[in-house]
Protein backbone atom coordinates (compact mmCIF):
# COMPACT_ATOMS: atom_id res chain seq x y z
CA UNK A 1 0.00 0.00 0.00
CA UNK A 2 1.34 3.44 -0.84
CA UNK A 3 2.47 5.59 1.98
CA UNK A 4 1.38 9.49 2.18
CA UNK A 5 3.56 12.28 3.27
CA UNK A 6 1.67 15.65 3.95
CA UNK A 7 2.97 18.88 4.79
CA UNK A 8 1.04 21.73 6.84
CA UNK A 9 2.07 25.34 6.76
CA UNK A 10 1.02 27.95 8.66
CA UNK A 11 2.17 31.79 9.77
CA UNK A 12 1.36 32.68 13.39
CA UNK A 13 2.35 36.30 14.77
CA UNK A 14 4.13 35.19 17.87
CA UNK A 15 7.49 33.09 18.67
CA UNK A 16 9.22 30.23 18.06
CA UNK A 17 9.40 29.97 22.02
CA UNK A 18 5.45 30.50 22.12
CA UNK A 19 4.82 27.49 19.15
CA UNK A 20 7.48 25.33 20.95
CA UNK A 21 5.49 25.70 24.80
CA UNK A 22 2.41 25.32 22.69
CA UNK A 23 3.45 21.81 20.87
CA UNK A 24 5.33 20.22 24.39
CA UNK A 25 3.75 21.84 27.14
CA UNK A 26 0.76 19.33 28.41
CA UNK A 27 -1.82 22.06 29.46
CA UNK A 28 -1.26 24.29 26.48
CA UNK A 29 -1.58 21.49 23.97
CA UNK A 30 -4.56 20.48 25.82
CA UNK A 31 -6.19 23.39 25.38
CA UNK A 32 -6.54 23.84 21.74
CA UNK A 33 -5.69 20.04 20.66
CA UNK A 34 -8.02 18.61 23.06
CA UNK A 35 -5.51 16.28 23.57
CA UNK A 36 -2.37 16.34 25.73
CA UNK A 37 1.14 15.79 24.69
CA UNK A 38 3.37 14.34 27.32
CA UNK A 39 6.93 13.74 27.50
CA UNK A 40 10.19 15.56 29.06
CA UNK A 41 11.48 15.86 25.22
CA UNK A 42 14.69 14.36 25.50
CA UNK A 43 15.83 12.23 22.36
CA UNK A 44 15.23 8.45 22.55
CA UNK A 45 11.94 9.19 25.54
CA UNK A 46 9.06 8.20 24.54
CA UNK A 47 5.97 10.77 24.22
CA UNK A 48 2.09 10.54 24.57
CA UNK A 49 -0.96 12.18 22.81
CA UNK A 50 -3.73 11.45 25.06
CA UNK A 51 -6.99 12.76 25.87
CA UNK A 52 -6.80 14.38 29.62
CA UNK A 53 -6.93 11.17 32.28
CA UNK A 54 -7.16 8.56 29.59
CA UNK A 55 -5.37 6.04 28.06
CA UNK A 56 -3.36 7.82 24.97
CA UNK A 57 -4.61 7.24 21.54
CA UNK A 58 -0.64 7.88 20.07
CA UNK A 59 2.71 6.95 21.69
CA UNK A 60 5.67 7.14 20.30
CA UNK A 61 9.80 8.09 20.99
CA UNK A 62 11.36 11.59 20.52
CA UNK A 63 14.25 11.42 17.38
CA UNK A 64 15.35 15.09 17.19
CA UNK A 65 14.57 17.99 20.01
CA UNK A 66 15.90 21.43 19.25
CA UNK A 67 14.18 23.87 21.12
CA UNK A 68 12.46 25.36 19.64
CA UNK A 69 13.23 25.07 16.27
CA UNK A 70 12.43 21.47 15.41
CA UNK A 71 10.71 18.24 16.81
CA UNK A 72 10.78 14.85 15.39
CA UNK A 73 8.76 11.87 16.75
CA UNK A 74 7.56 8.59 15.94
CA UNK A 75 3.37 7.82 16.08
CA UNK A 76 2.73 5.06 16.60
CA UNK A 77 -0.23 2.45 18.13
CA UNK A 78 -0.37 2.86 21.71
CA UNK A 79 0.13 -1.11 23.39
CA UNK A 80 -2.85 -3.08 23.82
CA UNK A 81 -4.07 -1.90 20.55
CA UNK A 82 -4.21 -4.77 17.66
CA UNK A 83 -2.66 -2.62 15.26
CA UNK A 84 -0.22 -2.04 17.38
CA UNK A 85 1.80 -5.34 15.60
CA UNK A 86 1.02 -3.51 12.32
CA UNK A 87 4.54 -1.69 11.24
CA UNK A 88 3.11 0.22 8.37
CA UNK A 89 0.96 2.03 11.18
CA UNK A 90 3.92 3.85 12.71
CA UNK A 91 4.54 7.13 11.18
CA UNK A 92 6.83 10.23 11.72
CA UNK A 93 5.47 13.80 12.37
CA UNK A 94 8.08 16.88 11.83
CA UNK A 95 8.05 20.37 13.07
CA UNK A 96 10.04 22.89 11.93
CA UNK A 97 9.31 26.28 13.95
CA UNK A 98 11.14 29.53 11.94
CA UNK A 99 10.96 33.01 12.44
CA UNK A 100 10.04 34.68 9.21
CA UNK A 101 10.04 38.94 10.37
CA UNK A 102 8.33 39.00 13.57
CA UNK A 103 6.03 35.97 12.47
CA UNK A 104 6.73 32.24 12.64
CA UNK A 105 6.29 29.85 10.02
CA UNK A 106 5.39 26.44 11.35
CA UNK A 107 5.85 23.66 9.42
CA UNK A 108 4.11 20.04 9.98
CA UNK A 109 5.34 17.35 7.60
CA UNK A 110 4.06 14.13 8.11
CA UNK A 111 5.52 11.17 6.36
CA UNK A 112 5.51 7.19 6.02
CA UNK A 113 1.36 7.62 6.44
CA UNK A 114 -0.72 4.26 5.79
CA UNK A 115 -4.19 5.08 3.83
CA UNK A 116 -6.35 5.16 7.10
CA UNK A 117 -4.16 7.21 8.66
CA UNK A 118 -3.99 9.85 6.30
CA UNK A 119 -7.57 9.76 6.46
CA UNK A 120 -7.41 10.26 10.39
CA UNK A 121 -4.58 12.99 10.44
CA UNK A 122 -5.80 14.76 7.40
CA UNK A 123 -8.83 16.06 8.73
CA UNK A 124 -7.17 17.18 11.70
CA UNK A 125 -4.31 18.68 11.18
CA UNK A 126 -6.03 21.94 9.83
CA UNK A 127 -7.87 22.28 12.73
CA UNK A 128 -5.14 21.54 15.10
CA UNK A 129 -3.41 24.11 13.95
CA UNK A 130 -6.15 26.43 12.95
CA UNK A 131 -7.06 26.67 16.48
CA UNK A 132 -3.00 26.91 17.91
CA UNK A 133 -3.28 29.65 15.82
CA UNK A 134 -6.21 31.57 17.04
CA UNK A 135 -4.91 30.35 20.76
CA UNK A 136 -1.26 32.05 20.30
CA UNK A 137 -2.54 35.23 18.34
CA UNK A 138 -5.92 36.17 20.60
CA UNK A 139 -5.33 33.88 23.73
CA UNK A 140 -8.57 32.16 23.21
CA UNK A 141 -9.36 28.89 21.10
CA UNK A 142 -12.39 27.67 19.32
CA UNK A 143 -14.52 25.69 21.30
CA UNK A 144 -15.05 22.43 19.99
CA UNK A 145 -12.23 22.41 17.20
CA UNK A 146 -13.03 19.65 15.38
CA UNK A 147 -16.49 19.89 14.86
CA UNK A 148 -15.67 21.76 11.83
CA UNK A 149 -14.22 18.88 10.39
CA UNK A 150 -16.11 16.05 11.85
CA UNK A 151 -18.96 14.17 9.33
CA UNK A 152 -21.03 13.28 12.54
CA UNK A 153 -22.84 16.88 14.16
CA UNK A 154 -24.28 15.49 17.50
CA UNK A 155 -27.77 16.07 17.32
CA UNK B 1 -4.90 38.85 9.32
CA UNK B 2 -7.36 39.99 6.43
CA UNK B 3 -4.85 40.52 4.77
CA UNK B 4 -3.52 36.50 3.93
CA UNK B 5 -7.50 35.68 3.88
CA UNK B 6 -7.70 38.14 0.92
CA UNK B 7 -5.15 36.27 -0.97
CA UNK B 8 -6.71 33.10 -0.05
CA UNK B 9 -9.63 34.17 -1.83
CA UNK B 10 -8.14 35.82 -4.67
CA UNK B 11 -5.95 32.46 -5.61
CA UNK B 12 -9.07 30.36 -5.25
CA UNK B 13 -11.41 32.46 -7.80
CA UNK B 14 -9.01 31.19 -10.99
CA UNK B 15 -10.62 27.83 -12.34
CA UNK B 16 -6.84 26.69 -13.47
CA UNK B 17 -5.68 27.48 -9.52
CA UNK B 18 -8.67 25.31 -8.63
CA UNK B 19 -7.80 22.59 -11.09
CA UNK B 20 -4.18 22.63 -9.88
CA UNK B 21 -5.34 22.43 -5.84
CA UNK B 22 -7.49 19.27 -7.20
CA UNK B 23 -4.82 17.69 -9.11
CA UNK B 24 -2.50 17.84 -5.53
CA UNK B 25 -5.00 16.33 -3.87
CA UNK B 26 -5.43 13.45 -5.60
CA UNK B 27 -1.54 13.01 -5.46
CA UNK B 28 0.63 14.82 -3.19
CA UNK B 29 4.33 15.75 -3.41
CA UNK B 30 3.76 16.87 -7.15
CA UNK B 31 6.59 18.52 -9.10
CA UNK B 32 6.01 21.56 -11.56
CA UNK B 33 6.42 19.05 -14.70
CA UNK B 34 4.35 16.38 -13.08
CA UNK B 35 1.53 19.04 -12.49
CA UNK B 36 1.86 20.76 -16.11
CA UNK B 37 1.70 17.50 -17.56
CA UNK B 38 -1.61 17.01 -19.92
CA UNK B 39 -3.06 20.11 -19.04
CA UNK B 40 -4.02 23.11 -21.71
CA UNK B 41 -1.61 25.98 -20.01
CA UNK B 42 2.22 26.14 -20.32
CA UNK B 43 4.74 25.41 -18.13
CA UNK B 44 5.22 29.23 -17.31
CA UNK B 45 1.04 29.55 -16.61
CA UNK B 46 1.27 26.53 -14.03
CA UNK B 47 4.64 27.62 -12.48
CA UNK B 48 2.92 32.05 -12.21
CA UNK B 49 -0.58 29.64 -10.65
CA UNK B 50 1.79 27.87 -8.13
CA UNK B 51 3.63 30.99 -7.28
CA UNK B 52 0.04 32.98 -6.52
CA UNK B 53 -0.90 29.55 -4.44
CA UNK B 54 2.34 29.37 -2.02
CA UNK B 55 1.76 32.82 -1.65
CA UNK B 56 -1.57 32.55 -0.39
CA UNK B 57 -0.20 29.28 1.68
CA UNK B 58 -2.27 27.34 -0.57
CA UNK B 59 0.06 24.94 -1.19
CA UNK B 60 3.29 23.97 1.08
CA UNK B 61 6.46 23.06 -0.71
CA UNK B 62 9.78 20.95 0.13
CA UNK B 63 12.61 20.85 -1.98
CA UNK B 64 14.18 17.56 -2.41
CA UNK B 65 17.74 17.72 -4.35
CA UNK B 66 17.26 19.96 -7.50
CA UNK B 67 13.35 19.21 -7.18
CA UNK B 68 10.97 20.92 -5.90
CA UNK B 69 7.78 18.73 -4.90
CA UNK B 70 3.96 20.61 -3.89
CA UNK B 71 1.92 19.86 -1.38
CA UNK B 72 -1.57 21.28 -0.88
CA UNK B 73 -1.83 22.88 2.51
CA UNK B 74 -5.46 22.92 3.24
CA UNK B 75 -4.68 24.89 6.67
CA UNK B 76 -6.18 28.31 4.79
CA UNK B 77 -9.13 26.66 3.55
CA UNK B 78 -10.08 25.53 6.98
CA UNK B 79 -9.68 28.32 8.56
CA UNK B 80 -12.13 30.37 5.34
CA UNK B 81 -14.34 27.65 6.07
CA UNK B 82 -14.59 28.06 9.92
CA UNK B 83 -15.05 31.52 9.86
CA UNK B 84 -17.21 31.98 6.85
CA UNK B 85 -19.60 28.42 6.54
CA UNK B 86 -18.97 26.47 9.26
CA UNK B 87 -20.13 29.11 11.70
CA UNK B 88 -23.50 30.30 9.56
CA UNK B 89 -24.74 26.52 8.47
CA UNK B 90 -23.59 24.59 12.05
CA UNK B 91 -27.48 25.24 13.45
CA UNK B 92 -28.85 24.31 10.07
CA UNK B 93 -26.69 21.09 8.98
CA UNK B 94 -27.24 20.00 12.95
CA UNK B 95 -30.81 20.58 12.24
CA UNK B 96 -30.54 18.13 9.37
CA UNK B 97 -28.45 15.43 10.63
CA UNK B 98 -30.31 15.14 13.59
CA UNK B 99 -33.42 14.38 11.12
CA UNK B 100 -31.39 12.27 8.88
CA UNK B 101 -30.71 10.25 12.45
CA UNK B 102 -34.31 10.46 13.55
CA UNK B 103 -35.96 9.24 10.27
CA UNK B 104 -33.10 6.24 9.77
CA UNK B 105 -32.90 5.30 13.07
CA UNK B 106 -29.40 5.64 13.45
CA UNK B 107 -27.45 6.42 16.63
CA UNK B 108 -24.64 7.60 14.86
CA UNK B 109 -25.33 8.96 11.12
Amino acid sequence: MAKHTYVYVTYIVTTPEKVWEALTDRAVSASYWERENISDWKVGSRWEHRLPGKAPDVVGDVLEADPPRRLVTTWEPPEGRPERSDPTRSNRCTFEIEDVGGKVKLTVTHTDLADQDFQNISAGWPAVLSNLKTLLETGRTVPNPFNAVANHPKA
Amino acid sequence: MTDDMDLVFKALADPSRRLLLDRLFAEEGQTLGALADGLAMTRQAVSQHLALLEAANLVATVKRGREKLHYLNPVPIHEAHARWIAKFERPRLDALAALKQSLEGEDDG
